[in-house]
């Protein structure tokens, strides 16, 4: 095909051409070798140091232990507290701007609401977040005043993906059911919620990444600690032996105590404290997990473009 | 196939129809309730934005008051912790952040821009999809991870390379940042050159351009709005990283220089949060450079905000 094209060609024109492709398959070659690169080192260096006692044990200076149990279920904790909270906002809001709205004024504010909330750098949001939760509120260092700030850093996403999907469920099925005679909520609920679920999904598997790979935002709002906080079990007395109570004192504990997510457990291990190996270790299962997320949305993303 | 698509959706939501006459108060009532819901879900994104100027503004304007507003922006030196002449000024900061993100952009942007192109209009389908996941999954990395990366590979390198005494300068950071801001901007680029009309290209063709003549002749032009999207959103991010930096740059408040340790605005604010004692000069002072890197960011919103309108208006006519 290139000789085709070349045919007939002014030498300047031929070497535009053969330069401009020889940049253009350079700087695809960068990006994966780049990727590439990233991925391997790693993994290379990370994954050798992941071992079991690391991922179920808390760190022990005097058994001489390293673990990051406790990271690990900080950050599923800030996952679940974050997504329970920021869900309903985000669909709601997304709901009303496709749905409701009347005024394009408002729906212009809302947006630009929006957008600028996704362009504000997460350390201001974790300045923010410490100012009002933690000293205001007098939350203290604790995940729910980590879990409170990024809501207010995921609701941007959140509106968008599900914005999105509601726009892409056809009139045709909103005008049938205000046909039949539905109000309009009941024509939400029951006709355009239903055909938009997969758009959900995908914002809430793209707010997921974004919460795990969180550390600005998490460093001075959920703080660096690494301790376990006990099973619910332990607390079973306390609760007069109802299991119920007791989870839920239990789950009071878990967010009012401080905790550092893993990529804060990543960078004190590595730049505070010197030990890489572990912080390698950190970062190859932050990897895995990045991968696992971006299977996972590029999947649901595919059964929606299917659709 | 109408009648049949629709007939067991008739029959799906006839028995959970609410009955019309009788409660039709109530159904209102349910009515006016969700639709106050969800106006308030709406409101919220705004009074969020409200919520973080408002405090931002606040808390940063004492220092700002007590240090003097010219004293602070344009004194080169930072030492809040000097035991008789504490010495605020965050001139190294800010320009550490505008050479910083201008470095990023600057590699970053021609690099994602061919690959966008690649991407758009001269790789095979099965090639695209690969580098497609692949700057993806880029885009997924957590930024410490890039600090990590940064820190153990990229330092020693820069040392070795130029012969420093460390290699944790601002350099180090520049690279990073240009890797960070990659897949935003290609995908952005990619979208604006992947919108531009076919007919713009075979006229081209037809007149007897050749193909990579077409594509940065014609169609890049065309999508220069989208381009110029991807670099502000670009700008946008080197300028608000913080983590992945604070592990590369050395942390040190210098004047910027390209093998110096420096030290960025997000950072100023991350790494002397931790012992600044609340109350003082030196805790207000982190604010109010919270509160210059918001308007400078607020600043590249504006932009951003500019040209997106305008596609949309080109759109249009």
């Amino acid at each position: 095909m290139t000789e085709r094209t070349d045919r007939g060609l002014s030498p300047r024109r031929k070497l535009y051409d053969r330069t401009l492709r020889v940049l253009l398959w350079g700087a695809a070659g960068l990006t994966c070798a780049l990727l590439a690169g990233l991925v391997g080192v790693i993994l290379v260096r990370g994954l050798p140091h992941v071992t079991w006692e690391m991922l179920t044990s808390e760190e022990s200076v005097l058994k001489g232990v390293i673990g990051i149990l406790p990271n690990i279920i900080s950050t599923l904790a800030l996952v679940a507290g974050t997504l329970v909270i920021v869900l309903p906002l985000g669909v709601c809001a997304a709901i009303y701007l496709t749905e409701y709205a009347r005024n394009r004024r408002l729906v212009e504010l809302i947006e630009f609401a929006t957008e600028t909330l996704t362009g504000i750098p997460s350390i201001l949001f974790g300045l923010v977040g410490m100012l009002f939760f933690t000293q205001l509120l007098g939350w203290k260092s604790s995940l729910r005043a980590g879990v409170m700030t990024l809501v207010i850093m995921i609701l941007p996403t959140i509106v968008r993906t599900t914005q999105e999907s509601l726009k892409t469920v056809p009139q045709s099925y909103r005008e049938a059911a205000l046909g039949l005679g539905s109000g309009k909520w009941h024509m939400v609920r029951t006709a355009v919620l239903p055909s938009a679920v997969d758009g959900i999904v995908t914002g809430c598997i793209l707010a997921v990444g974004r919460i795990v790979g969180e550390s600005a935002a998490l460093l001075y709002t959920a703080g660096s600690a690494s301790v376990l906080i006990g099973s619910v079990g332990q607390l079973l007395p306390a609760a007069g032996g109802n299991p119920l109570v007791a989870l839920f004192l239990w789950l009071k504990k878990l967010y009012t105590t401080g905790g550092g997510s893993l990529t804060v457990a990543l960078y004190m291990y590595s730049m505070e404290r010197g030990k890489l190996e572990v912080g390698f270790a950190i970062a190859a299962i932050l990897m895995l997990i990045t991968l696992l997320i971006n299977l996972l949305a590029k999947t649901v993303g595919k059964k929606l473009r299917r659709e | 196939m109408n009648e049949i698509v629709s007939q067991p959706q008739v029959k799906k939501r006839a028995p959970s129809q609410p009955p019309a006459a009788g409660r039709r108060g109530a159904r209102e009532v349910l009515e006016r309730l969700m639709h106050g819901l969800f106006f308030a879900c709406g409101a919220l994104a705004v009074a969020f934005v409200l919520f973080i100027s408002v405090y931002l503004i606040l808390s940063g304007l004492p220092a700002i008051r007590e240090i003097g507003l010219w004293d602070f922006l344009s004194g080169r030196e930072w030492a809040p912790t000097h035991q008789t002449e504490p010495r605020f000024g965050i001139l190294p900061f800010i320009l550490t952040s505008v050479y910083g993100t201008a470095g990023a952009v600057a590699i970053g942007v021609p690099v994602g821009f061919f690959t966008a192109m690649f991407l758009s209009k001269l790789a095979p389908k099965g090639v695209a999809e690969v580098i497609r996941t692949a700057v993806d999954l880029l885009a997924g990395i957590p930024s410490v991870v890039y600090g990590l990366i940064g820190m153990t590979v990229l330092v020693p390198a820069v040392r070795t390379a130029f012969g420093l005494a460390s290699g944790a300068t601002l350099l180090a950071a520049v690279v990073v940042l240009s890797v960070m801001i990659l897949p935003s901007i290609i995908s952005v680029a990619e979208t604006a050159l992947n919108a531009v009309p076919k007919e713009y290209e075979e006229a081209s063709l037809a007149l007897g351009a050749t193909r990579t003549e077409t594509w940065f002749r014609v169609s890049a032009p065309a999508a220069s709005s989208g381009v110029a999207t991807a670099v502000v959103l670009g700008i946008g991010r080197a300028m608000g990283e913080a983590m992945a930096i604070m592990m590369v740059a050395g942390n040190v408040a210098n004047m910027p220089g390209l093998f110096r340790s420096v030290r960025f605005l997000t950072t100023a604010i991350a790494s002397e949060m931790s012992y600044a004692a609340v109350g003082s000069l030196q805790r207000n002072a982190l604010y109010s450079i919270a509160l210059v890197l918001f308007l400078f960011i607020m600043l590249i919103n504006v932009i951003l905000n500019g040209f997106l309108k305008k596609k949309k208006e080109g759109g249009r006519t």
